[in-house]
């Protein structure tokens, strides 16, 4: 399989019902896993997919018990090359552990037990065959939960361009190292604890959606940081900012949208597909639909979805730009967020990134970018935005045009700002 | 003196007016307990325009830092006049799952609503809440989750809760997951679904005991 060559795979994610992990329940959990993993796979041979990445994103116990998580991986493993002699089909196999690092409240970032097993369940599984190493990280999350809550969006970039982008680059040089011991690839992460939890928030009309468009702008330097490190994509799938990065490094990346209505509600169904390499599902329980348990339907949408897409492409550069042009046109009038991650937009942000001196810069650059693009089209009547939030776009840029120049500035601030008793300094050299 | 100028301030956030109408009310003589009556007007407004979605979050609790501001000066002279918050509510994330936004969320509202809110952060095991709620005597504990998995922990922390004898307090559940049906499965008085409606919620747990937001 060539991930980033022009053919969009299907990317399958699962995960269990409601029930406990633990060691009395791993029989069941085992099961449930096998299940859904045969289910899955029969259905993708039947519709012929041109090949396939099964995602494995672990809960919790198993990155914190990484037998747990490797007896699990290694099924999964195990009925992918079944599925390949049996029926020739190809697949990738994406490791995902948990950030468990947050176990802990302050958490450790850099050391202890938890850290340890993250990483014994990333190299395991690497050597094991996992070809794809992902994680969703959480440095940073400690700040940005409440400055998301505050919206303060100077919290924000500090929690995603300070902490984010030093904790990214002492995790991901770690998971580069594994990747390339093991010859096998460090594929991305994503600023899903940081921008979807605004995305969700903003869905829930708790925050305001132009400052959730604003945050996964911003996201997109934390989540870059992988990529400086090694990482080659694709990107993982919840990083709706991947948009961003694809236009800044020009790897592969997953995308999720409509078929991921299964795990979250969110405004980019449509444009999200306009530049994807494998097209996710993001997460499905294994509960029981009339068309069979639902990660086999999950299968099915998806291998139907790129069909759709392949055979566009297929069709040569016009029937293509006229899916693509759908795709986007179909969603970025109705919500900021789908504005800013239309590929157009997409550029300019990537362009403002990569002109600015440093990372802090960068983050307020593309947030700045982003809210122009919002206001710009607001203006011109292209973009629906609700009356209570017009107010915000005022509010968001007197707060971006505030922050210092100058990034030693900025910190020092922003340590007096921010609530210094949820982190430890020391892991983000702070101190 | 008006105390209204004093609600109008908490319900704009308005940190400054807020303390120096507090300071100026107490200077007045007026009443402890009436103007803490003013500032739970305030932030009752705001929850009930919160509710019907004509406020984010944000303006919240920038009602709330103002409500803070007045408590500050107030305390003091509540505790001399042996006026405390009528209702403690413990709070937490149950054991495994680490999302604590909306557990937040629905501490600030209780906090408005002028509980006295323990907050036992995330990834809480049972024992820790029944310690807890033997320590604190609190009428009402909040239990949240946000993944599938970690559903099955409020169960525990319930029958635990129940096991210690402590099943006088009202148990509330509340997270992305959470129903109703799944409230009246595992023993919960209550499914709050969502932070808006917690006040209510527990205002009615604490109050009548019986309408039909009770599981």
């Amino acid at each position: 399989m060539v991930l980033g060559g022009g053919l969009v795979y299907p990317e399958l994610n699962f995960t269990l019902p409601t029930m406990f992990v633990n060691g009395s329940t791993m029989p069941d959990v085992a099961a449930q896993y096998r299940e859904m993993i045969t289910g899955a796979l029969k259905r993708a041979s039947e519709l012929e997919v041109p090949g396939l990445v099964v995602e494995f994103e672990t809960l919790p116990p198993m990155t914190e018990n990484p037998d747990w998580g490797m007896e699990i991986a290694q099924i999964l493993l195990d009925e992918l090359h079944e599925a390949s002699v049996k029926h020739g089909l190809k697949s990738v196999f994406r490791m995902t552990p948990n950030d468990t690092r947050e176990m802990v409240r302050p958490p450790v970032m850099r050391s202890g037990e938890l850290w340890d097993n993250m990483i014994e369940l990333f190299d395991r599984s690497a050597a094991a065959g996992a070809e794809l190493l992902s994680i969703e990280s959480v440095g940073g999350k400690e700040v940005n939960d409440e400055a998301l809550q505050s919206c303060d969006i100077g919290q924000v970039i500090f929690a995603l361009s300070v902490m984010g982008v030093r904790d990214m680059r002492f995790l991901w040089t770690h998971i580069a190292e594994i990747a390339e011991r093991n010859h096998v690839h460090a594929a991305g992460d994503t600023a899903c604890g940081f921008a979807n939890t605004a995305m969700v928030l903003a869905e829930q009309k708790l925050i305001p959606r132009v400052f959730a468009a604003v945050v996964r702008s911003v996201s997109a330097v934390r989540s870059l940081v992988a990529y400086e490190c090694g990482a080659v994509g694709p990107g993982k799938d919840c990083g709706y900012e991947n948009v961003i990065l694809k236009a800044i490094t020009g790897f592969p990346m997953a995308m999720e949208g409509k078929t991921a209505a299964c795990a979250h509600l969110s405004p980019v169904g449509n444009v999200a597909a306009a530049a994807c390499d494998t097209w996710s599902n993001e997460s499905v329980q294994n509960v029981k639909l009339l068309g069979g348990m639902a990660p086999t339907c999950y299968m099915e949408q998806l291998a139907y979805d790129v069909r759709l897409f392949n055979e566009a492409n297929a069709d040569g550069p016009e029937a293509a730009a006229m899916l693509k042009k759908w795709l986007v046109r179909s969603d970025i009038g109705l919500d900021p967020q789908a504005l800013i991650l239309a590929p157009a937009s997409a550029v300019k942000i990537a362009e403002s990134i990569v002109s600015a001196p440093n990372h802090y810069r960068a983050a307020v650059a593309a947030g700045m970018t982003a809210l122009n693009l919002i206001t710009d089209a607001y203006n011109d009547g292209s973009l629906k935005v609700a009356p209570r939030e017009v107010c915000w776009l005022d509010t968001i840029k007197e707060a971006l045009e505030e922050l210092p120049e100058d990034e030693s500035t900025f910190i020092a601030s922003m340590m007096d700002a921010v609530n210094t008793t949820t982190f430890r300094p020391q892991d983000y050299d702070l101190t | 003196m008006e105390l209204t100028q004093l609600t109008e301030a908490i319900k704009t956030g308005n940190r400054k007016a807020a303390g120096l109408l507090t300071q100026e009310a107490i200077d007045a003589g007026v009443e402890p307990k009436a103007i803490l009556n003013s500032l739970i007007e305030g932030m009752d407004d705001i929850g009930a325009r919160f509710q019907k979605n004509e406020v984010f979050v944000p303006e919240m609790l920038i009602a709330a830092r103002a409500m803070k501001e007045s408590m500050v000066i107030l305390e003091p002279l509540l505790v001399a006049a042996g006026i405390r918050p009528e209702f403690t509510a413990l709070i937490g994330t149950v054991q495994g799952d680490l999302h604590d936004i909306g557990k937040n969320l629905v501490a600030m509202m209780w906090k408005g609503a002028n509980f006295n809110v323990i907050d036992l952060g995330t990834n809480v095991p049972p024992e820790r809440f029944v310690a807890a709620a033997r320590e604190h005597n609190p009428q009402i504990i909040g239990l949240s989750a946000l993944l599938t998995t970690t559903m099955p922990s409020m169960k525990s922390t319930i029958d635990e809760l129940k096991a210690a004898g402590l099943s006088n307090a009202k148990i509330v559940i509340g997270g992305a997951p959470i129903t109703q049906a799944f409230a009246n499965q595992i023993g919960a008085d209550a499914f709050a679904p969502d932070a808006a409606s917690a006040v209510e919620v527990a205002r009615k747990l604490v109050g009548s005991q019986s309408t039909a937001v009770l599981a």
